[in-house]
């Protein structure tokens, strides 16, 4: 039908006046990590608007179980929850069959990680890692143990609020998006200095997560609902081949 | 309520902090946890085309290299087509390879190294043909928002000339900064590519 033709489009420009920029002082390694040049904008092409595409045997039946998927006789310690939300694009569409990864710290605030020398001890039966794709209506659920603040060397009395990592992959390459998901009521957030870096209120309030009551699991687990907006792509009314639909012999 | 947009506004980024390998690569961080793992072999023994290695580092502004950097790499195959349904090209697709990896530098060196196949040239806008090229995102500790950038191959000047995304960069000498650079090493091919995130050689980095 004549949806499906033009159902692959550009994507909107990003509006980087939402998101952290690249210097930010306050949150001292960025100082000599970002570029000092502007970045070149490109119209997307095939590149920008194809990306890898993920399949369900790609992924093992506790990868989305924080709490079974590293157990080792055990049960981690800590508040279990449930997180879960939808991926939607800019145009409230559902991003369907998008690789959502997250990690995080366990209830003390401590990493598995080779480099975290934090002193709370590591839980033997939390790894901190999960994957899951969304559905069809681009819905994602995973459970986990809620994640402990922790203190990082930036200021020597930073501490970073609690939080969940996620990686999210999307339609297309230019929807790449990593960041962090925050939980609300959490005094720290205010005070965080890479959450400061979000220059808006309104983008900081997005990447809290609310407490979802309906959906705890009675007398075992609390819920939160966190959800993801990546960027839309534009419906091609007018043009008909942006891109070139034949070999090069067009050039 | 009329003429009301109601767009969504995309999620902010955030860094992906030092620990991103236990997300993305548990092995780099120390544990071994899922069956399978996304590795920085895109091309597998079935896929078609010419077999090379692309290695390289993150170096930042006081030139020392990012050791806790993750780099994905998307690209084409052999004949220049992406597999994804929006790519329409009449070119086959080669089913033994999607197109994708991802990375880490070693904690010690900093170097990252992809295994892959040489991609073929891809249709641009207005029927205008790409050179050759790697799309590469890069995130670390510091980066508040992925990089976006592209590698191009040394051994492909005149394709690399007629680029419509080289020639977007009015700066000729940063257009040097995206070709990796063929060299030959005990029969296999290596095309090394440093990003320089500051500084005077800094990459070209672009708002895709």
């Amino acid at each position: 039908m004549a949806q499906e033709a033009h159902q692959y489009g550009e994507y909107c420009q990003r509006d980087r006046t939402i998101h952290p920029p690249a210097l930010a002082p306050t949150y001292k390694t960025s100082v000599l990590r970002s570029p000092r040049n502007s970045l070149i904008s490109l119209q997307n092409s095939l590149s920008e608007i194809t990306a890898p595409v993920f399949s369900h045997d790609e992924l093992g039946p506790l990868d989305h179980d924080l709490i079974l998927n590293y157990a080792h006789g055990g049960m981690p310690v800590g508040e279990r929850i449930v997180v879960h939300g939808f991926v939607w694009d800019e145009f409230r569409k559902p991003v369907r069959n998008a690789l959502v990864e997250v990690w995080q710290a366990n209830a003390g605030g401590r990493y598995r990680h080779r480099n975290d020398t934090y002193i709370a001890p590591v839980d033997p039966n939390f790894g901190g890692c999960g994957r899951v794709l969304t559905d069809s209506d681009g819905h994602y659920v995973y459970r986990t143990i809620k994640p402990g603040p922790y203190p990082w060397r930036n200021g020597v009395n930073d501490w970073r609020p609690a939080h969940i990592h996620y990686s999210i992959s999307g339609t297309g390459w230019a929807q790449r998006l990593v960041t962090q998901m925050y939980f609300e009521g959490d005094p720290l957030i205010p005070q965080c200095p890479i959450l400061r870096t979000v220059p808006t209120e309104a983008a900081v309030r997005q990447l809290i997560a609310v407490l979802d009551r309906n959906n705890a699991i009675q007398l075992d687990s609390l819920a939160y609902r966190f959800d993801i907006v990546l960027r839309g792509a534009r419906a091609t009314w007018f043009e008909s081949t942006w891109q070139s639909e034949t070999s090069m012999e067009r050039e | 309520m009329v003429n009301e947009l109601d767009y969504l506004k995309e999620s902010a980024s955030q860094t992906a902090g030092p620990y991103v390998h236990i997300g993305l690569a548990p092995h780099q961080a120390g544990f071994d946890i899922f069956e399978t793992n996304f590795s920085n072999v895109i091309a597998g023994p079935q896929a078609k085309g010419e077999r090379i290695t692309i290695e390289g580092r993150v170096i930042d502004g006081s030139g020392t290299p990012v050791r806790d950097v993750l780099i994905e790499l998307w690209q084409a195959n052999a004949a220049g087509k992406y597999n994804h349904p929006a790519d329409r090209q009449d070119k086959p697709l080669d089913p033994a390879f999607r197109g994708w990896g991802r990375a880490c530098s070693d904690f010690k060196t900093g170097v990252w190294t992809f295994e892959t196949i040489k991609p073929g040239s891809v249709a641009g806008r207005a029927g205008r043909a790409m050179a050759p090229h790697v799309s590469l995102w890069i995130v670390a500790r510091g980066i508040n928002i992925g990089l976006n950038t592209r590698m191009y191959f040394s051994d492909e000047a005149e394709a690399n000339a007629a680029d419509p995304v080289l020639n977007l960069i009015e700066w000729e000498v940063r257009r040097n900064t995206l070709i990796a650079q063929r060299e030959a090493r005990g029969g296999a091919t290596v095309y090394r590519f440093d990003v320089h995130l500051q500084g005077p050689q800094e990459t070209v980095f672009f708002d895709i």
